[in-house]
């Protein structure tokens, strides 16, 4: 017998515009970050690929903005329509860094507008660039924010529910929680690194292709060093995500670890999968090294499953997601070492038609691995909503429609998807780097007569 | 002043800047739709990509600032509205998302496709009649409360002459705010033909804004007594605003000082605004929610108060830039930048 289930289809529109948003939404983090280092490496060399380079990055931005905007003026209802007992109890604590968000996004919008709009208005490049600034703060303030949020879900603080009420009520408290530094920072750098990734990728389809413009080799170049600076930080802020782990939300780590038992000198487990018995088959162990993981030391005790009350612990395929990431962030810093050490060494297969095709993989890659961390952050604080506080299903909305919500936007996303996409790609077939630099040194010329 | 009357009044602040900007947007949308069909594109088309490209993003963001700022303030409006919404609300979001992807799709992706365009030009007519569904239902009445469920009456709803009056208000008063305001912009620009066209749309809008207007004030006598009773308390902001509307048909009319009847007409719209926001004081939503039992804590409220200063002080002189560089800078107006 089927039966309309309003938690579970308010789980999945929740997961759905979640999963849609955050791609456009990393894409709106990092990209800024890229324009205006290509546009100041330009201006500082005065090399006319670099500026082409920031304005054709600018120009796909635009698109991807408004598709991020859309789905984000989205999820900020949907909080409150699919949520509404959650937003009403957490909303009293953990209002203020929403509404600075707000203030974020006003930033970013206003100055996107003019930056668009003005770009041969300036005689002086680096006025332009400095329109740019804003934009990027505002882009990544509004990722500070709304993880600031998320983290606060994770480890609720800075109030007292006694019988339903809440008092004592502590905003910066709320805000600066025990989450807040490591899922900042590594939401910021990933970003950072999976624009990067995203921007290489492109180049790097034109090399493949066979075009060998100096134009897409200085972009190449540029996204992968900019890529590996990035990857770096966010291996080493994982690290740090997964001490706080360890600390603050051993059941998290412990599920996405499969590690049952309080051990010292815990191992790591890569992949396997588990019989009946929760015994661990087929996987690739690393000893000692979750311990290292945890509390650097391979000797460190780290908790195990067991401690908590069953239904107080998160589905245990989050592992995968866990491996996905760490696999997929590991496979991705060597690419891009491997990359920059081929470049100085002149190793030959870095240009080699394989190679290419691996950098075009990166970009979807890096994306797939957001996804992963953001559904193993989320699913592994499963049953709560706001651990030790709200459980999931208590938070959601009982009205009848869910259902039918569920079908209208699995529609409409899937039009902005395809449509997005394919307004990128003809946006940029229509007009190719050859013609476009052209036609710009002509205009010089012309200018320079 | 309490510390709730603060926050309701920047929230109907940030509300009354949507209601202006988003008119703006959406009856030009309108408008260029409509002049595609009636052969009429040279004309405005122009004169309104000039103005919209640069500042939908802007607009949006007003709505966003209003929906999360209330939640901030009024916890207890997120269960509420939030429980009844759902349906009203998403068919708003997806018309909300066709028109921005319309933006970026079309303007810098450079796709030309009627059926679109004609979308884009009827979510201008639909998100303000969308929107203003919420209004009506504040009114109260069209909920159910049983137990701890709430339920939207949508039969109800749907066959309230209050809901087609404001529907009907919310039309035609983005029609009447974007053809004054373009008019006042083609007149800048020194397009005579399209200043012409825009200010005939203006007059002729003028008169229905009034008298849908009319309608509601004559339906809330029945629907909600105490409210009327209220609005009678402070007619004489009523009454200002009608004398501003007669200022603005006036210079319309008259072709002159086309900036001055755009100001005249926010004012209009301000102190109705204001007095429709006052009279329906205490009540967030009739009879279950006011603003003293929906508040959120005094820290809360502080904080948000303070942040909300900070944050006022960056954008004032970005909103400012923005509006020199473009809407008020002669020579991009003119389309010579
Ligand atoms: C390009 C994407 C990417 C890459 C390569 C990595 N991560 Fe990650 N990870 C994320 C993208 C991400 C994320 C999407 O940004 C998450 C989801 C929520 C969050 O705070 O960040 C995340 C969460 C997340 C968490 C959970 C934090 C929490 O729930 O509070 C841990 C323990 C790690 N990561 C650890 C790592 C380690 C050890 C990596 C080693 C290379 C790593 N991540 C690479
Ligand atoms: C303001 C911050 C956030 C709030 C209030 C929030 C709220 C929620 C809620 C209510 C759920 C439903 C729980 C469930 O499905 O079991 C959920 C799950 C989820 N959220 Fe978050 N979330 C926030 C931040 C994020 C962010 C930034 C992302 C990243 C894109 C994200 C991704 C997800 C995903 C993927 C799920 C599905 C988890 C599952 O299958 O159980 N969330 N979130
Ligand atoms: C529950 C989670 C989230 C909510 C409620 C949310 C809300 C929103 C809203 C309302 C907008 C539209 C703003 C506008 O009108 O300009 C938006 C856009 C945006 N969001 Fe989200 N967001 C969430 C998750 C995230 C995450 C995880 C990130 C980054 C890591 C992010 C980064 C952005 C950015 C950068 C934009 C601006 C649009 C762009 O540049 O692409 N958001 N978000």
């Amino acid at each position: 017998m089927w039966k309309y289930d309003p938690v579970l289809f308010s789980r999945v529109l929740t997961e759905l515009t979640l999963t849609f948003h955050i791609i456009y939404a990393t894409i709106g983090v990092g990209v800024p970050l890229m324009i205006a280092i290509a546009q100041w490496v330009g201006i500082r060399k005065n090399d006319e690929h670099y500026i082409l380079l920031a304005r054709r990055w600018t120009r796909g931005f635009v698109v991807t903005v408004a598709v991020g905007v859309v789905t984000g003026t989205a999820i900020g209802l949907q909080l409150s329509l699919l949520w509404p007992n959650f937003m009403q109890l957490a909303g009293q604590v953990i209002s203020l860094p929403l509404f600075m968000e707000t203030f974020a996004f006003f930033l970013e919008a206003i100055f996107l507008g003019i930056y668009l709009y003005t770009w041969d208005r300036f005689e002086n490049q680096k006025k332009h660039l400095l329109l740019l600034i804003p934009v990027a703060i505002g882009s990544s303030a509004s990722a500070m924010f709304i993880t600031m949020v998320n983290a606060f879900m994770n480890t609720p603080q800075g109030f007292e529910l006694k019988n339903g009420v809440i008092t004592n009520i502590e905003p910066l408290v709320a805000m600066f929680n025990p989450a807040t530094p490591t899922k900042v920072a590594h939401v910021l750098a990933t970003a950072y690194m999976t624009c990067a990734f995203v921007l290489a990728s492109i180049a790097a389809w034109h090399l493949m292709r066979g075009n060998r413009h100096i134009y897409h080799k200085k972009a190449l170049y540029l996204t992968m060093k900019t890529a590996l600076i990035f990857s770096l930080a966010s291996a080493l802020v994982g690290d740090l995500s997964g001490k706080f782990l360890a600390e603050y939300q051993p059941e998290k780590l412990a599920a996405a670890e499969w590690h049952f038992e309080t051990s010292t000198h815990a191992p790591l487990v890569l992949f396997g999968m588990l019989d009946e018995n929760n015994n661990i088959k087929n996987a690739l162990i690393i000893p000692n090294a979750l311990s290292i993981l945890a509390h650097n030391h391979p000797a460190a005790e780290v908790k195990g499953l067991n401690e908590f009350p069953k239904e107080e612990t998160p589905p245990l395929y989050i592992h995968y997601l866990f491996d996905l990431m760490v696999t997929l962030g590991v496979f991705l810093t060597v690419v891009a070492a491997v990359y920059w050490l081929g470049k100085i060494f002149k190793w030959k297969f870095v240009a080699k038609k394989w190679f290419f095709g691996l950098l075009v993989a990166s970009g979807p890659l890096s994306m797939l691995a957001i996804e992963a961390g953001w559904y193993l952050a989320e699913v592994g604080r499963q049953p709560w909503i706001l651990r030790g506080y709200m459980k999931t299903a208590e938070a959601a909305t009982s009205s009848a429609h869910v259902d039918t919500m569920l079908i209208l936007f699995s529609i409409l996303y899937l039009i902005l998807g395809i449509a997005s996409a394919a307004v990128l790609i003809n946006m940029f077939r229509k007009n190719p780097v050859e013609r476009e630099l052209a036609e710009r040194s002509g205009q010089q010329e012309v200018m320079a007569e | 002043m309490t510390l709730e009357i603060v926050g309701i009044s920047v929230l109907w602040l940030f509300l009354f800047g949507y209601v202006i900007v988003a008119s703006i947007d959406f009856g030009a949308g309108f408008f260029s739709a409509y002049s595609d069909f009636a052969k009429k594109k040279h004309i405005l088309h122009k004169i309104i990509q000039r103005y919209l490209s640069p500042v939908w993003e802007v607009t949006n963001v007003f709505l966003v600032f209003f929906f999360v700022g209330i939640v901030g303030f009024f916890p207890k409006t997120a269960y509420y509205y939030g429980s009844i919404l759902l349906v009203p609300a998403s068919i708003a979001i997806v018309l909300l998302a066709i028109r921005g992807s319309y933006y970026a799709f079309h303007t810098y992706g450079g796709t030309e496709r009627n059926w679109y365009l004609l979308a884009y030009g009827l979510t201008g007519l639909f998100i303000p009649a969308s929107l203003s569904i919420v209004l009506t239902i504040s009114e109260g009445g069209f909920v159910e409360k049983s137990g701890e469920t709430l339920t939207l009456l949508y039969k109800e709803l749907f066959v309230s002459p209050l809901t087609w009056s404001i529907v009907l208000l919310s039309i035609t008063s983005v029609l009447y705010i974007s053809a004054t305001f373009l008019t006042y912009y083609a007149n800048e620009a020194g397009d005579m033909q399209a200043r012409e066209l825009l200010r005939k749309y203006a007059l002729s809008w003028s008169g229905p804004t009034i008298l849908s207007a009319l309608l509601i004030i004559y339906q809330l006598r029945h629907h909600n007594p105490e409210h009327y009773s209220n609005m009678f308390n402070i007619a004489w902001m009523f009454a200002i605003s009608c004398l501003f509307f007669v200022l603005t048909v006036y210079l319309l009319w008259k072709k002159r000082h086309f900036g001055w009847a755009f100001i005249s007409l926010l004012l209009q719209y301000a102190f109705a605004f204001y007095a429709y926001g006052i009279s329906h004081y205490p009540y967030l939503l009739y009879p279950y929610l006011t603003i003293y039992d929906g508040f959120t804590n005094q820290a809360m409220a502080i904080a948000l108060i303070i942040a909300f200063i900070a944050g006022f002080l960056l954008l004032i002189p970005s909103l400012y830039l923005l509006m020199r560089l473009f809407l008020f800078n002669k020579k991009y107006v003119k389309g010579q930048l």
